[in-house]
């Protein structure tokens, strides 16, 4: 049988853009008395700070959320390595030294922290094959390769790794589909696709990626609803609006999706009444997927939202100030050279 | 809910004094918790602070993964834990088996297996276990990790693609199990060996015929004929074309639309490059226009694409 696997989106979803509702659900996110998600999250709590601020931001709502304690609570979490946690009392890890980085150059406060001791953080945790552990404990995944270039770049510090090796490594991670996953041999994953051409833009190795190939696995994640999954066979979920859609414009073939049937399953995604995205029409929102529900639709050019970076998932107006601008070429509509967006210090 | 004896009460906890949640100067946050989760993570923080190494603290980090099997820093503690305890490892993989079963979607709990296989240096029950969990969900991405990396580890590459063609009977769209195959091949035998190549091609078209529409078994064809060129291996076209009438697909078209690029783009002289092209493209219109018309972008870009190369090679000729 040909049964696809997708959602429905009934005629009474959402069809605009409910932006307000969105900025109150994260301004008041976390603040509720009784709220025992807030607490089960607190373990990824810099990430979770990460996505409301972006996504605070990229709506001009930033102003609403409370700049020095949060600014506070970062510096209470660098630990004497350098490495940065999730939240006080936890340890450090690469994903949460990234967040907080990302929300210091949001507020440009980046030397309220010891930047040397994360810039030694991060290079620490550079292996051997060029790939990076996550903390300590060695797990390796191309994610960390991603936090820790994303990180750097935004310190202006890229030259203190072995770029060579770390290169090395995740085009090791490129399968016979073109795509990436966590480590060799795995399986094509968005969210490893996005991580992975995140660091190829970043460390100016985009020519090394099959465009065509990569980009037609990309757009054959869009689904008959318009949303889009994050491999072959599994159900749409907005945070791919994010991962899939930024890697095609990474790569410079984002006019591959179909952008209205995309639009209308995002905006399906929101909660009328609480405000928020959820991962598919109908379930419950968090902070996660509506950052990348908004980020998804400003990627798609909607111009109540602010342009957004595909790379740091962060606003290009942000970006700017810190210098760090794309070495952008439009996107190639022809198959003779690949498209490139490389990144470098300015 | 049974009723829980708090930690706080506990004689043989007496001596720590809880350290409550701090969630900054001014917490904009006032969480109601339920009870048990306070108790225990304040007990947990306390233990942090004074760096506790003892069989209690052990035995509240179980607690706490119970509430919270997220939480990275209560497993890095266990782990420090099992070594300053000299605990018994043997004890910790049926621990670490229970916690997998109940939550097998998460990175903590499969990182802390590996490091117990590793210190123990034992990878014999991982195999088995992993296909239990994957019986539940033929395609946890962790479980597929953890799989991958005993075998590259312990280099045990026997039986799996019968593993993998059991799985691919039972759901021959598992994108997983077409991942894994092609792991496995190209670890041991390798494409380049031409029988093996052949035994593929003939197994995928087989899948193929059960099931058309799936686009990892067409994906793994594409994937594997890529480096020798889709329009040179003898007899696919034709095996391909036939299945046009039965086992239709958009996925069939765009096969052979890639097929006819690749005898372009190479000049093969097996193949009229003019009606070559004229089929390409008008499989690209049909594709745009009819069977594939959310990527109608895409194709049409190939289309364009395809002109192009001709006009090139015609300018090469010339």
């Amino acid at each position: 049988g040909t049964q696809v696997k997708d959602v429905v989106i009934k005629p009474e979803a959402p069809n605009t853009l409910l932006l307000d509702k969105h900025a109150d659900y994260i301004a008041a996110y976390g603040s509720k008395k009784d709220d025992y998600e807030y607490t089960l999250s607190e373990y990824l709590r810099m990430s979770g700070i990460y996505w409301g601020l972006t996504v605070m931001d990229l709506m001009g709502q930033l102003s609403r959320m409370n700049r020095e304690e949060i600014i506070e609570f970062i510096k209470s979490c660098q630990h004497d390595c350098g490495g940065i946690s999730a939240s006080t009392g936890h340890d450090p890890h690469l994903l949460y030294t990234l967040s907080a980085v990302q929300i210091l150059s949001l507020y440009d406060s980046i030397n309220v922290i010891d930047v040397d001791k994360v810039v030694d953080y991060v290079k620490g945790l550079q292996q051997e094959d060029g790939s990076f552990a996550g903390d300590k404990w060695g797990e390796i995944d191309t994610r960390f390769s991603f936090c820790a270039v994303a990180t750097l770049a935004l310190l202006g510090k890229l030259d203190v790794i072995n770029m060579d090796k770390a290169v090395g490594f995740v085009l090791s991670c490129m399968n016979f589909d073109g795509g990436f996953g966590c480590r060799p041999g795995s399986e094509s994953h968005a969210g490893q696709i996005y991580c992975c051409t995140g660091f190829l833009s970043i460390t100016g190795q985009l020519h090394q990626v099959n465009a065509d190939l990569l980009g037609w696995w990309l757009c054959e994640r869009q689904l008959p609803s318009g949303g889009l999954n994050g491999r072959p066979e599994k159900l749409p979920d907005v945070c791919y609006s994010w991962w899939v859609l930024a890697s095609l414009k990474i790569i410079g073939r984002i006019h591959w999706i179909d952008k209205a049937k995309l639009r209308s399953f995002i905006l399906a995604c929101q909660d009328e009444e609480t405000g928020g995205f959820a991962d598919r029409p109908g379930d419950m929102v968090d902070p996660f997927h509506t950052l990348f529900g908004v980020a998804g639709l400003s990627l798609l050019g909607d111009e109540q939202i602010k342009p957004v970076n595909p790379v740091f998932c962060m606003p290009e107006d942000v970006l700017q100030r810190i210098g760090l601008q794309p070495d952008f070429q439009p996107s190639n509509r022809g198959k003779l050279s690949s498209s490139t967006n490389d990144w470098h210090t300015v | 809910m049974c009723l829980f004896f708090y930690f706080r009460d506990r004689k043989e906890w007496a001596d720590l004094e809880p350290v409550p949640q701090d969630d900054g100067p001014n917490p904009v946050v006032k969480i109601a918790y339920s009870e048990k989760f306070t108790d225990v993570f304040d007990m947990f923080r306390a233990l942090l602070k004074n760096d506790e190494k003892s069989e209690r603290a052990f035995a509240l980090t179980a607690e706490a993964i119970e509430l919270n099997a997220a939480n990275y820093t209560v497993w890095h503690y266990r782990r420090v834990l099992l070594q300053a305890l000299d605990k018994d490892l043997r004890e910790e993989m049926k621990y670490i088996t229970a916690i997998i079963e109940d939550q097998p979607k998460n990175y903590q709990v499969w990182h802390h297996r590996r490091m117990v296989v590793e210190w123990l240096n034992d990878p014999s029950e991982e195999l088995q276990f992993v296909a239990e969990i994957l019986s539940q969900d033929a395609k946890n991405y962790h479980a597929w990790q953890h799989r991958q990396w005993v075998m590259q580890e312990y280099k045990l590459w026997d039986g799996e693609l019968e593993y993998v063609e059991e799985l691919l009977e039972e759901d021959v769209r598992n994108n997983s199990a077409w991942n894994q195959r092609h792991f496995v091949i190209s670890h041991t035998r390798g494409y380049s060996d031409s029988a093996i190549l052949e035994r593929e091609v003939q197994y995928t078209l087989k899948q193929i015929k059960k099931a058309p529409h799936n686009e990892s078994a067409w994906n793994y064809l594409n994937g594997i004929l890529q480096d020798g060129g889709l329009s040179s291996y003898p007899g696919l076209l034709e095996q391909v074309t036939e299945l046009q009438d039965t086992c239709s697909s958009p996925y069939l078209t765009a096969f052979l639309v890639d097929l006819y690029e690749d005898a372009l783009e190479t000049n093969s002289s097996s193949y009229d490059q003019q009606e070559t092209l004229n089929k390409a493209l008008e499989l690209c219109k049909l594709l745009a226009e009819e069977k594939d018309t959310i990527r109608r972008e895409y194709w049409n870009y190939v289309s364009r694409s395809l002109q192009n190369t001709e006009y090139i090679t015609d300018m090469l000729q010339v």
